[in-house]
């Protein structure tokens, strides 16, 4: 625990540093590695804490009367590995990708606070250090989305971001004010053990799903989300998209499995409802998407669905007392954070590597950037094959258990769940598939090809600190993918605190490290053997070819039917690529509408085609209310220029009004 | 757990896919030219094809990656071991318990991850048109696979392949509309996931309408007779696939003689002969679809899935 604080504390003086040397090349390199040394100092201690007792500190700091509590159980200790893994690798990155900064003094000296703060969340132990560390981190990641806030669509960003944290950590405010009771017991012990009645727990989780959900980006509330992502330096990006998102989903798990405790079951249906929606519709956003950060952004948002779907399930389970299923889904969603957190920082840094190398983020400017980049092209090859859950990588190991948990549902008894978790498993096979296509793009457009534009065709590899980071990352995709069942066990101590013990059976003893959730004769799945045969049999086979048969290869032009065209603007681009799937779901989902206008015979002018997506949650949701606000502060406009004597009569009858009000509820 | 005999059934299981596919590729071929009263080239021309393109030097656009020329082996490990994990002839291959039917999905996706990024490699027109609409397509296929997994698991309380055949093999399973729902799903998969009329077309080489071939149109030499290999492994995959699942009958269990063991593979070997012709029969009496009707065409199959998976979360007795 002195380790951590002390890391925390180093993270705070290097904000000091960065505000005084943010300009320096010096002094933000020092910054990058003093936050990498600290983050790296927690990790190390976290990683043990997981099955270590929970421990508790008070320090004299904060609120009088109840101090600054802080504490690490095993759910913190996992949260605060996966934030200062992210964070360590976004550090080191950092040291060379910053030196494309054009305003470093803007970046450097918030880089470190962002940390601290979502480090504080993890820490909390009360309500005012976890809403205080909350705040720090939206503020501080507001101040890095701004870095650029010369560019409009950044202010813009900057502007619904800011409006969307405050409105999450007011809803947070309020689920911790129900929590606390009229008795003000604000630290977390005193809420666990209070039972609240049915009605104020279902409250608190109506807000707990607004406030962590905003921050996370469950839908409706994932509007801020890609714009607010993209906008930051990418190892900002990574760290906003892989990790802060994380620290959300510590709040949700925080107060609905361990503060609230309880829970019927139709909150499961909630949850999954909300959740399924979030991950099919923010797949097929990020399809939609041509800008590779911005793709990447909307495809957080499915990730997020992904995991809150293992979160219901458990709800589900839990609620009915089928304590290994749930521990089976809780386990899926936990896994599955840690590697989210893994391999989408590092598309993230892959992004940033092709933004530093090529100035381009639109996937229509590049292209061939194998050819140039060949490490990150590779490492970038592997996060996508991870995030598309595809085995023997990682990401399929945690939809694996995903899907092992949601054939477990036929045990709910109640009709609702028996129901709405069929309809979620279509929905997670649905948004895998699309995941597939989506990351097809993303590589294939952007990596695969011809060069598009002489920014592309003249690309150079990146520097060395971010190649380090990009590879550690992809050779953690690939272990977490083929040893999972040493993941799955680290993590079950958490899983045990928030269940009331149940767990999964001990997977390091499995045979061949295989992983076995519940049963040999029920699922078994070895990535490491699946991977070990890909590659054997494609060597193999590979060999013998060229032993036997025939080694010889001839270059020659592209056939293409006979009609090979050298302008690289006859390649398949990011927009025709998704056509298909825009025709197939976009109609539905985005009002998406094509208009081809095409000239008559004879006349010269060009043929024009024109594609208009529509976000309908935009359009339904926050423009109505963003309209409502217009017209109320036009109205409340003119109480700017009364005189001091009708303010006063204001003031008097506000209060007349409030001790009246006072009066009437205290009978 | 791995004993001897084991392995020679694990192995033997592994060559005789490899070494049938390209018959069954064969057999449809020659069925549907018979159909159309033509005489058709003999049932083992794809041998000799594949042996023709592997004897042949490799042309390589210029401009195309690593990734090109290494996406071809990739592809046919990837479908192979998949292949590896379908019990043919026998129940209980040895190492059946490293992937179960989802992560077998799971290595058909990312052959075709692999290939349609293959497409797009060299960058022209044709290679993009075939990805991007194999990836459409395959949205819809690989949501309808799993959920026919997920019946198919439900009912027999596992997702192991070797499970659900020893499931299906029991005496009473008995007729069942989920079971029925996810046979007429499967067979769609099968249909779409396999480039078959009337998704696509294997014989087809014009522009509106090839996606598969598309997709593939720069490989030659060794390069394309290993994705021709891996197509035609795909297909054997997807029949013995349904034979083991909705015919598990003559399959040899572990333990028992040559003789058990060589009644499995001649009857595995009708299997493939009946799903061979019944595919030719089927492919000849209906049109090839306008791309953006295989959406309905697949929809069809997950929901029909879909309702498989409800009615059996529903009431354990459909």
């Amino acid at each position: 625990m002195t380790i951590v604080l002390l890391a925390v504390l180093v993270l705070l003086i290097a904000v000091v540093i960065g505000v005084a040397g943010g300009r320096t090349r010096a002094g933000a390199v020092v910054v990058y590695m003093l936050s990498a040394l600290a983050a790296a100092a927690i990790l190390v201690v976290a990683f043990a804490r997981v099955a270590a007792a929970p421990e508790t500190i008070v320090l004299p700091l904060g609120i009088p009367w109840l101090g600054l509590r802080l504490r690490i159980d095993a759910l913190a200790a996992f949260f605060l590995v996966v934030v200062n893994l992210g964070a360590a690798a976004a550090s080191v990155y950092a040291i060379g990708y910053g030196q494309h900064e054009r305003a470093p003094h803007r970046v450097v000296p918030f880089y470190p606070a962002f940390l601290a703060g979502m480090n504080l969340v993890l820490l909390a132990d009360d309500a005012f250090a976890f809403l205080f560390g909350w705040e720090f981190m939206s503020l501080a990641s507001w101040a890095l989305v701004m870095a650029y806030h010369r560019d409009g669509a950044n202010r813009h960003a900057g502007y619904v971001y800011l409006v969307m944290a405050s409105f999450g950590t007011l809803s947070l405010l309020l689920a911790f004010g129900l929590l606390a009771g009229a008795g003000g017991g604000y630290g977390f012990d005193a809420m666990r053990t209070a039972r609240e009645p049915a009605g104020i727990a279902f409250l608190v989780l109506v807000l707990a799903l607004l406030g962590a959900g905003s921050k996370a980006g469950l839908v409706p509330l994932h509007v801020w989300l890609p714009l607010a992502h993209p906008a930051a330096p990418s190892h900002v990006s990574a760290l906003m998209s892989g990790v802060m998102t994380k620290v959300a989903v510590y709040g949700f798990i925080r107060i609905m499995f361990d503060l609230v405790g309880h829970a019927p079951w139709w909150w499961g249906i909630i949850v999954l409802v909300i959740a399924a929606a979030t991950a099919v519709l923010g797949v097929l956003y990020a399809l939609m998407q041509h800008d590779l950060k911005r793709l990447l952004a909307y495809h957080t948002v499915e990730n997020i669905g992904i995991i809150f779907i293992g979160l219901g399930l458990a709800l589900a389970f839990g609620a009915n007392g089928m304590g290994e299923a749930a521990a089976l889904a809780l386990t899926a969603g936990l896994f599955h954070v840690f590697n989210h957190a893994v391999f989408k920082s590092l598309l993230f840094f892959g992004a940033g590597a092709v933004l530093a190398a090529t100035g381009a983020r639109d996937m229509e400017h590049l292209g061939g950037l194998i050819h140039r980049m060949p490490t990150t092209a590779l490492a970038f090859l592997v996060g996508c094959i991870a995030i598309s859950a595809l085995p023997p990588l990682n990401g399929f190991a945690s939809e694996w258990l995903l899907f092992q948990a949601i054939v477990l549902g036929t045990g709910l008894p109640q009709w609702g769940l028996k129901f709405v978790v069929p309809a979620v498993g279509a929905t997670l096979a649905l948004s895998a598939a699309l995941a597939a296509a989506c990351f097809v793009k993303a590589f294939g457009i952007t990596f695969l090809g011809r060069p598009r534009t002489p920014g592309a065709a003249s690309a150079r590899e990146v520097d060395p600190f971010s190649r380090g980071s990009i590879i550690a990352f992809a050779l953690l995709c690939v272990a977490a993918g083929t040893l999972p069942g040493l993941a799955v066990d680290w993590i079950q101590p958490v899983v045990g605190s928030l269940l009331d013990g149940a767990v999964l059976r001990d997977q390091a003893d499995m045979a061949w490290l295989t992983l076995v959730p519940v049963d040999w004769d029920r699922s078994s799945y070895n990535g490491l053997i699946v991977l070990v045969f890909v590659l054997v049999s494609a060597l193999v086979v590979a060999a013998a070819i060229h032993r036997f048969a025939s080694r010889r290869l001839r270059r020659s032009p592209p056939w293409d039917c006979g009609f090979p065209d050298a302008d690289p603007a006859t390649q398949y681009t990011a927009g025709s690529f998704a056509q298909p799937i825009r025709r197939v779901y976009g109609t539905l989902a985005f009002a998406a509408r094509e208009t081809v206008d095409m000239p008559r015979p004879g006349d010269t002018r060009a043929a024009r085609f024109t594609v208009r997506i529509r976000d309908l949650v935009w359009e339904w949701l926050y423009a109505p209310i963003a309209a409502a606000v217009e017209r109320a502060a036009d109205a409340l406009n003119q109480l700017q220029f009364l005189t001091i004597r009708r303010y006063l009569t204001f003031v008097f009858a506000s209060l007349v009004v409030l001790l009246l009000v006072l009066a009437l509820w205290r009978p | 757990m791995a004993t001897l005999g084991g392995l020679v059934v694990q192995g033997g299981q592994m060559l005789l896919v490899l070494l049938i596919a390209p018959l069954l590729t064969g057999l449809v071929r020659r069925v549907k030219a018979m159909l159309l009263r033509r005489r058709g080239p003999s049932v083992f021309q794809p041998y000799r094809d594949i042996a023709r393109l592997l004897r042949k030097e490799a042309i390589v656009a210029e401009g195309a990656s690593w990734l090109f020329r290494v996406a071809p082996y990739l592809v046919f490990a990837s479908i192979w071991v998949a292949a590896a994990m379908v019990p043919t002839f026998a129940t209980g291959l040895v190492f059946s318990w490293a992937a179960d039917l989802i992560a077998i999905v799971g290595l058909l996706a990312t052959a075709r991850f692999f290939l349609a990024l293959a497409g797009l490699d060299v960058g022209t027109s044709f290679g993009g048109i075939g990805s991007s609409r194999d990836m459409m397509i395959a949205t819809l296929a690989e949501s309808a696979m799993i959920m026919i997994v997920f019946t198919l698991s439900l009912l027999a309380g596992s997702t192991q392949l070797s499970s659900i055949a020893t499931y299906m093999l029991a005496a009473d399973v008995g007729l069942r509309v989920s079971l029925a729902l996810a046979l007429f799903g499967l067979v769609m998969v099968t249909i779409a996931e396999n480039a078959r009329i009337p998704v696509d077309n294997p014989a087809t080489h014009l522009e509106l309408t090839m996606v598969h071939e598309a997709m593939v149109l720069e490989y030659s030499g060794r390069h394309l007779a290993m994705i021709e290999l891996a197509a035609s492994l795909k297909l054997t995959l997807y029949v013995a696939l349904i034979g083991c699942l909705f015919a598990p009958w003559g399959m040899a269990t572990a333990g028992e003689g040559i003789a058990a063991y060589a009644l499995g593979v001649a009857i595995f070997l009708v299997k493939l002969c009946v799903g061979g012709v019944l595919l030719a029969v089927f492919e000849t009496s209906i049109a090839k679809m306008r791309v953006f009707r295989v959406p309905e065409f697949l929809g069809a199959a997950l929901m029909l899935a879909l309702l498989a998976v409800t009615l059996l979360f529903v009431s354990r007795s459909f």
